[in-house]
């Protein structure tokens, strides 16, 4: 995901440029590493985390690294630029596929920017995986794997066979802060791997701008203006008065 | 691929959501919203309605909007999972070719639907704020904020069916129910074989409040950074006792952990349209004015006059709350005795 305090967009597509905006990890993606890390630390395996983005997103892989995933992987490719949320989530399930013998493919919950949450449940219904959202805690047993899901006022425990898709809330843990020393390793030894379309051996109109079911015909920015407010003064206890006098007339007190 | 015909496509869906045979209230906005859309095309408005003993609600369902009802009603179904939602659905969109499904986005709905567009294979645009018909495209104008900002988009779905929307409760207005609308109700079977369903729901634990939710409350008093601290909010929450209104807030004192997650207004937390907001200490940037921005009356204090929360209040008070506040619960427990 690019950091929000740089961004433009193009009038002709409508569509955001990411190019030369940082890439950092997405913090609700961090959760998500630290709940693998700790599956790993109880039961073994091997973590590889993945990400589709432009050049730059190697930075939030080699974060991932220094966090101690054992892999990453970059899908990058200039086709893929503009891609909205269904034509990444092929990708991903393509670039799983790929991995093979994947168990259990962790996500956050949402992206920080747009905040759609529909990575997850997308590239569960094109791996035909079941999905278990909003996770506060999981729990690894021999041949299922249960969850707590969080829900607007209460919650559920759902349980699943493997391979499953989990995407995680953020109150799951509180991700680990790499070492100096682990972040220099990242950097110096170890290595991002990058696919191009022509790894995932992918159709190409699945992708881009004109791959993308959804498309945005006009990015703007909304300033709210209501009409002119009237301003109260004077001391405090004026102030006060004349609004519970107000307030009284409007029949809300 | 695109949607092969799409001129085939045609009419409004409104997923309905429920619980124990109670309607989700944003199900019921949706049909309203629904309603006003369907009529700028010229078509009918359908609700899905899926679950078990749930038939009881479907009048209800045609009095806030919908034309007919489509009706799965299985043991099965009782509880809601992902799989079986989405088969229902698919199975239905498959027959029908609808041309446009609302669903609300509440945590089942934002379950539901990104899962439902990759089987249909379709275009989602989540959580949007505003709803329109492009009459002369005949496209459904789906305008969502971005990025944390006062940054909008306009999303379209153009060659793929049914365009599919979520939109958050509180967003879209409750219409008034109108008990002479008369519709069809269609009941469907369910064949769904639970060796064929992956998830299983071990447990559900709903936490039960004694208070009134953000949404529904009258009065609502947000406190906002200028608070100070977690004591700040004890004076906020005194004078919204004095007035009978909740208490909510921003999303940095919930970052901080001066107030729980479920007081969030905004773009990250609930959507609400009281009758009067007062907001202390709120500087009231889009993050938080999307999500009380149709209250009826808006009531400021703050200490910066250039506070955006004044370039839509109704009333302002440019000054400290921890002088203000003190003020208006003495004014108050004085007319009260």
């Amino acid at each position: 995901m690019p950091e929000t305090s740089d961004i433009g967009w193009d009038p002709e597509t409508g569509s955001l440029i990411r190019e030369g905006v940082e890439g950092i990890l997405n913090p609700n993606d961090k959760n998500a590493l630290e709940a693998a890390l700790q599956i790993r630390e109880q039961h073994g395996g091997v973590i590889t985390a993945l990400s589709m983005g432009p050049p730059q997103a190697e930075d939030a892989l080699k974060e991932a690294l220094s966090m101690g995933v054992d892999k990453a992987i970059l899908l990058n490719d200039r086709i893929f630029a503009g891609s909205d949320t269904l034509s990444t989530s092929y990708a991903l399930s393509l670039a799983i596929k790929k991995i093979q013998n994947v168990d259990l493919i962790l996500c956050g919950k949402e992206s920080w920017d747009a905040m759609t949450a529909h990575v997850g449940p997308q590239v569960s219904e094109l791996l035909n995986l079941p999905q278990l959202t909003y996770a506060t805690e999981i729990t690894i047993h021999n041949n299922s794997v249960t969850i707590k899901q969080k829900l607007e006022d209460g919650f559920k425990i759902l349980a699943s066979s493997f391979p499953a898709l989990i995407t995680v809330e953020k109150e799951i843990n509180q991700p680990r802060i790499p070492s100096m020393e682990s972040i220099m390793n990242a950097y110096r030894d170890k290595e991002v791997q990058v696919w191009t379309n022509e790894d995932l051996g992918a159709d190409k109109t699945h992708f881009g701008l004109k791959g993308s079911p959804t498309q945005s015909r006009k990015v703007y920015i909304k300033k709210v203006h209501k009409g002119k407010v009237a301003i109260l003064e004077g001391k405090p206890d004026e102030i006060a008065k004349n609004l519970i006098q107000l307030l009284k007339q409007k029949g809300l007190c | 691929m695109s949607t092969g015909n799409i001129q085939e496509y045609n009419g409004l869906w409104v997923f309905v959501e429920q619980r124990d045979g109670t309607p989700a209230q944003v199900s019921l906005e949706l049909l309203g919203k629904g309603h006003d859309l369907a009529e700028k095309l010229g078509v009918d408005v359908t609700a899905i309605l899926i679950g078990h003993n749930v038939s009881e609600i479907a009048e209800e369902l045609i009095f806030y909007g919908a034309d007919r009802v489509i009706i799965a009603d299985d043991p099965i179904i009782k509880d809601y999972r992902t799989e079986t939602h989405t088969e229902i659905i698919a199975e239905q969109v498959f027959k029908e070719k609808p041309d446009i499904l609302l669903i609300g986005a509440t945590c089942l709905g934002r379950d539901l639907a990104p899962r439902v567009s990759a089987r249909l294979n379709t275009g989602c645009t989540a959580d949007c704020t505003e709803l329109d018909i492009d009459k002369e495209m005949r496209l459904v104008v789906a305008t969502k904020p971005f990025f944390g900002r006062d940054l909008m988009a306009d999303i379209i779905c153009p060659f793929h069916r049914p365009q599919m929307v979520t939109v958050r409760p509180g967003v879209m207005e409750l219409k008034n129910q109108d008990r002479k609308r008369q519709g069809e109700l269609i009941y469907i079977d369910v064949n769904l074989k639970e060796e064929n369903i992956k998830v299983k729901v071990l447990e559900t634990v709903r936490s039960v409040s004694d208070s009134i939710s953000l949404e529904e409350a009258d009065k609502v008093i947000a406190a906002g950074m200028g608070v100070g601290n977690k004591e700040g909010f004890e004076m906020v929450k005194e004078l919204a006792k004095l007035l009978g209104a909740q208490v909510g807030t921003t999303s940095l004192p919930v970052d901080e952990g001066w107030i729980s997650e479920d007081k969030k207004i905004g773009q990250t937390g609930k959507t609400i349209r009281p009758k009067l907001y007062i907001g202390c200490g709120v500087s009231g940037a889009i993050q938080h004015s999307a999500g009380m921005i149709n209250s009826e009356l808006i009531i400021a204090i703050n200490t910066n006059p250039k506070a955006d929360i004044f370039n839509y209040a109704d009333y302002g008070i440019i000054g400290d709350i921890n002088e203000i506040v003190p003020a208006l619960i003495k004014g108050l427990r004085a007319i009260k005795g």
